[in-house]
Parts: structure tokens; sequence; C-alpha cells
């Protein structure tokens, strides 16, 4: 079953169209990349599903209904965000900030109980963060902050979670990390995975498909392998790749620069 | 820091405001001793006084505490900024233009026991902050940034507007705008209390009731609408309840500064940012302390009576001061 489907979607912003009629589509349970140049229109398509950002033309479906027609709260029941990291700290232990993120479970009445304080715990446990249930969120390294924000999304009991360049500012060992958490749960969960990243050698070897952009269109969606040809790269970044085949994986990766 | 603390704390305020209603209506230019109340025959002016000018002063100081200290912590969560009063929106402005207008140019006749410099305040008011709206609504979407920027425009336009009536009116009539600005708690009878009465019961249960969406509003508009906020009616809804508070506050009894901007801050020093706690801290430490502050403003020098703002900043300042040195951390907004 489709969990999102986007049709001939359009946005522009003042006199730019920033997506131009893309169309694809998201099983469910499935692990889709979304790459693409700066400026490619990642983060917008991200917000629209989201409906942080309203007004385009053309039909996104969540779970076959229009996201139009969705409250709010309702779709956030559905699809969690996790925005890029923009440095800005938040004034919240960790237990306070994932129980805020409860929000689309609560009502006016509701208190904190028992049962709410084991979902922090359970949350926090798998994504291996449990001695920092009474830090301070302005306390964390950018990987643990991470970590927070994708327990948060499992405390919204989302089973789509989009997410914008999630390793980004990471050492490598978090963002195996991150990369691991993510795959487990989409596993393990079934949860539904929307990643944008820079990324694009972690990219084709974590996920079923890769959705590539540029300058609003689609150029490429499809299998992960697939993608990993010198013309599909060139066209997309406007550069030469040198490629190598995985040891481990039959797949092609992008070799580092070496920049004499 | 721990919830028990929080609710300890809690728990000491509310005795704390329970305690100055209880005491600060017998204080004041002449005290009043519990005795004269009960005792029957006994000393009848103790008892008018305590009726008619005490009590409904204290209620009225407790409510406009609330009011103030409530509204500038929804405007600092909405804002994101730290230094956002309920008077940043131009409603003090506002209130202010409308009673002035009506001090030099207009006669002084009451209407429903409120003298029309009130009402006069009043519509000053809910003109400022339509003006505010219309603005914002103008460029597309409902932006915070859009209504600060209208908002100190406006303050600025009204004020110049008070200085030019000033300028142009009598001294006598200058004397009068000049001490309706520093603001004053004083009434008699009960017109004042019952006016602001259903703003301040209405407005503390909404936003109390409001604590989550506060705290969305903290992690910024992305995420608060990812976690299912509808943040532009919230904010809408926000603003109109307390401009409506506060708009009724300003016409009754004038600009009182700093406790709207300072009592907030002081709350969330003691209890943290989460506005399940803030929001009733805010509610009782804004109370307690504009109480508190009348009466030392009744009692300090007699037989006169200094402006309730002059005592807001000399208490306050020092204890926020004080809070903010020996604290370790000080949460950003």
């Amino acid at each position: 079953m489709n969990v999102i489907e986007v049709k001939g979607f359009s946005y522009s912003f003042g006199n730019g169209d920033i997506l131009r009629s893309v169309t694809f589509s998201v099983k469910e349970g499935e692990y889709l990349s979304i790459i693409g140049p700066n400026g490619a229109g990642k983060t917008t398509l991200l917000k629209n599903i989201m409906r942080i950002l309203k007004g385009g033309r053309g039909s996104i479906k969540v779970k076959d209904a229009e996201v139009v027609g969705y409250s709010q709260r309702e779709l956030a029941r559905i699809i969690s965000y996790v925005p890029q990291a923009d440095g800005r700290s938040y004034p919240f232990e960790v237990r306070e900030f994932i129980l805020i993120s409860k929000y689309p479970h609560l009502n006016p009445f509701s208190k904190i109980t028992g049962r709410d304080e084991k979902e922090v715990d359970e949350v926090l446990e798998s994504v291996h963060m449990s001695r920092f249930k009474n830090r301070a969120m302005a306390a964390l390294s950018s990987g643990e902050r991470q970590k927070i924000m994708i327990a948060a999304s499992l405390v919204q009991k989302a089973e789509v979670f989009l997410l914008d360049e999630p390793t980004t500012f990471l050492d490598p060992r978090h963002e195996e990390e991150i990369y691991r958490i993510l795959k487990k749960l989409n596993r393990e969960r079934n949860i539904t995975v929307l990643a944008v990243t820079h990324n694009v050698n972690s990219a084709v070897l974590l996920s079923d498909r890769v959705l590539a952009l540029k300058n609003g269109s689609v150029l490429y969606c499809g299998d992960s392998g697939g993608f990993m040809e010198q013309n599909n790269l060139r066209s997309l970044y406007d550069k030469e790749f040198e490629l190598m085949r995985h040891p481990k994986k039959d797949i092609n990766v992008i070799l580092p620069e070496a920049i004499p | 820091m721990r919830e028990k603390r929080k609710v300890i704390i809690l728990l000491v305020l509310f005795l704390l405001s329970v305690l100055a209603l209880i005491v600060c209506p017998f204080i004041g230019m002449s005290d009043i001793s519990i005795k004269t109340l009960f005792a029957p025959g006994a000393d009848t002016i103790g008892s008018f006084i305590y009726w008619n000018i005490r009590l409904p002063r204290v209620l009225l100081a407790f409510m406009v505490g609330v009011i103030l200290s409530l509204c500038g912590m929804v405007f600092q969560a909405l804002f994101r900024n730290p230094l956002t009063t309920p008077f940043t929106l131009g409603i003090s402005s506002g209130a202010a233009f409308g009673a002035i207008a009506f001090i030099v140019f207009g006669s002084e006749v009451a209407f429903l026991g409120l003298t029309k410099t009130y009402s006069s305040a009043f519509a000053g008011a809910l003109f400022a902050i339509s003006l505010v709206y219309m603005f914002t609504r103008m460029r597309s979407g409902f932006s915070t940034l859009a209504m600060l920027l209208a908002g100190v425009a406006i303050n600025f336009f009204f004020s110049s507007l008070i200085l030019l009536f000033q300028y142009l009116a009598d001294v006598t009539k200058v004397f009068q705008t000049h001490r309706w600005l520093m603001g004053s708690l004083a009434t008699f009878g009960f017109n004042k209390v019952i006016g602001v009465l259903p703003f301040f019961i209405l407005g503390s249960v909404f936003i109390i009731a409001s604590r989550n969406e506060l705290n969305l509003m903290l992690l910024g508009e992305d995420l608060a609408i990812s976690r299912g906020l509808n943040t532009t009616r919230f904010k809408m809804m926000m603003f109109g309840i307390c401009s409506l508070m506060v708009g009724v506050s300003v016409s009754l009894c004038g600009v009182i500064g700093f406790v709207g901007i300072i009592a907030p801050h002081i709350c969330r020093l003691l209890v943290g940012s989460d506005h399940r706690y803030l929001t009733k801290a805010s509610f009782l430490f804004g109370g307690f302390f504009m109480v508190v502050c009348d009466a030392v403003a009744r009692k300090i020098i007699p037989p006169s009576e200094l402006p309730i703002g002059v005592i807001t900043a000399l208490l306050g300042g020092p204890f926020f001061l004080w809070l903010l040195i020996t604290r370790k951390r000080i949460e950003d907004l």
C-alpha cells in the first residue's frame, strides 16, 4: 500500500518555481532517500508533505486521502518530522522535550501519568539514550540531539518519519549510529522513512529506493543500485565522479576526490 | 529540575498569595485591625475603608498582576523573545492615547459607574490591536516577526500622538495625563473589579489550558506544526485573548510596567520553562507580587502614596538580579 503518493505537485515561492510537477510514491515500510544539489527543493518537498508549507498545486495523498483533508493533529499521528539542525537550543530537559512531543495524543485535561513516564523510558532506550533523561537539551551534542529527535518521533507514534539531513554535522561514529537506529526501526517496526541526505553513498547503501531532485523536478526515482551510474550522477550534480564497486555489496559507490 | 520541587514551589506560591490576599487589605495609610471588622458597632470608618477601598483594591491588584504576568509569559513564548512585554504590541500606547485624548478634549461624564476615560482608553486599546492585526494579515501568512514590527511601529505612532496632545493641552490637563500614565490601582467600590473579572477568569483558564501548545511554540514553528499544532490559529487566538485582557487592565489601571516582563522570568528561574508549571507559577507570582508591591506603595511614605510602577521596579529589579546571580543555569527562550 502507498503511504505517500505525490502526483504532479508544484510549489512556487515569489516568482520562482521550487517544485515542478513532482510525482512519486512511497510504500508502507519503505526506506526512501531523497538526494539532490542544494536548492533542489528537497526540504520544500518534506515541508509540503508535513503541511508546514501550504498552497502548492497538484496532489499529495497520505494513506489514500488528500493531505489537505487532515487536521494537523491527525496528520501528526501518522507523520513526524525531524528538521535540519539549525543550532537552536530548546529550554527543556530531554524528558520534558519528549513528553511535549506526545502532543497529538494529548487533550487540554491530560495529566502526565506513570504510563507516559514509562513510554519516555522506552523510546530513550530504543535510541540508546536512557542516561540522558534528565539532561538539558541545550547541553547535548549534535549527535545526541538527533537521537533525541528520533525518540520524540517515536513517542509521537508516527508511522512515517520525515528526516531532513539527519546526519549533517555528525562525526562518522554518530552518523553510523543514527543510520543503524533508523534502519532498525524501519525493519522491526515497519516505519516508513523518507530521509533527505547529501551523503549519496550511505543513501544508496541504506535505502530501498532513491529519489533524485534537480531544480524542483524528479531526475530519478527508483532502485538504489540502478542510480549509481556515471551519467545519472553527472546530470544530478554537473560533475564527474570516481566510482568503485563496494566490496561487500553489489553496488557502485563514490570515491572521495583526491584534489592535488 | 525534579518535578517534586516544582510542585513544592507552586504550593509555596499558592500559600503566599492567599496570605497576601488576607493580610494586605489591612495595611495602608491607616492600618485596620481585624477586630474592627467583626466587632459589632465598633470602628465603622475602618470597616468602611476595608470594604469599599482596601478589599476591592487588593482584588484588583491581584487580577491585574495575574493578567500582566500571564500575558507577558504568553507573548515571550509566542515571539520566542525574552524582552517582549504585554505592551510590546502597542496595546498600552493605544489605551493611553484613548484616555489622554479624552482627558484633553472630552468632558468627563460617568457611564455605567465607570467614567468615560476608561471606555475611551479601552476603545484606544482595541483600535491599536486591530491596526496591528490588520497590518499583519495584509502580509501572507501570520508571521510573528511582522506582528512584532507592526506593534513597535504602532507604539511609536501613538506615543508621538500622545506627546502632541500633551503639548497642545493646558498645564492641569498635562498633569492629569501624566498621573494617568503612571498607573494606579486606586479604586472605590467594586466597579473596576467587576469590569476586570470576566477577562481575568476566562483568560487565565484559557491560558493555563493552553500549556501544551505554549510548550510547542517554544520549539519553533516548524516543529510545533509537525507535532500537530495549527500554529496560525493558535497564535491568533492567543493574541486576541491577551490583547483583551491587557486592554482592560491598562484602561482601568494605567500602564504598570515591569511586572509583565519580569514576573514570568522570575518564574522561569523558579520552575523552568515547562508551561505545565510555568503557567501556574506566573499566575500565582504575578498576583502575589502586585498585591505586595501595592501594599508597600500605600505604606512606605505616609501619607502619600507612591506610583505602583515605581515599587514594582524597585522591588522586582534587585530580586531578579539576585536570582540571576545565584542560579547556575539560565534557560534560553
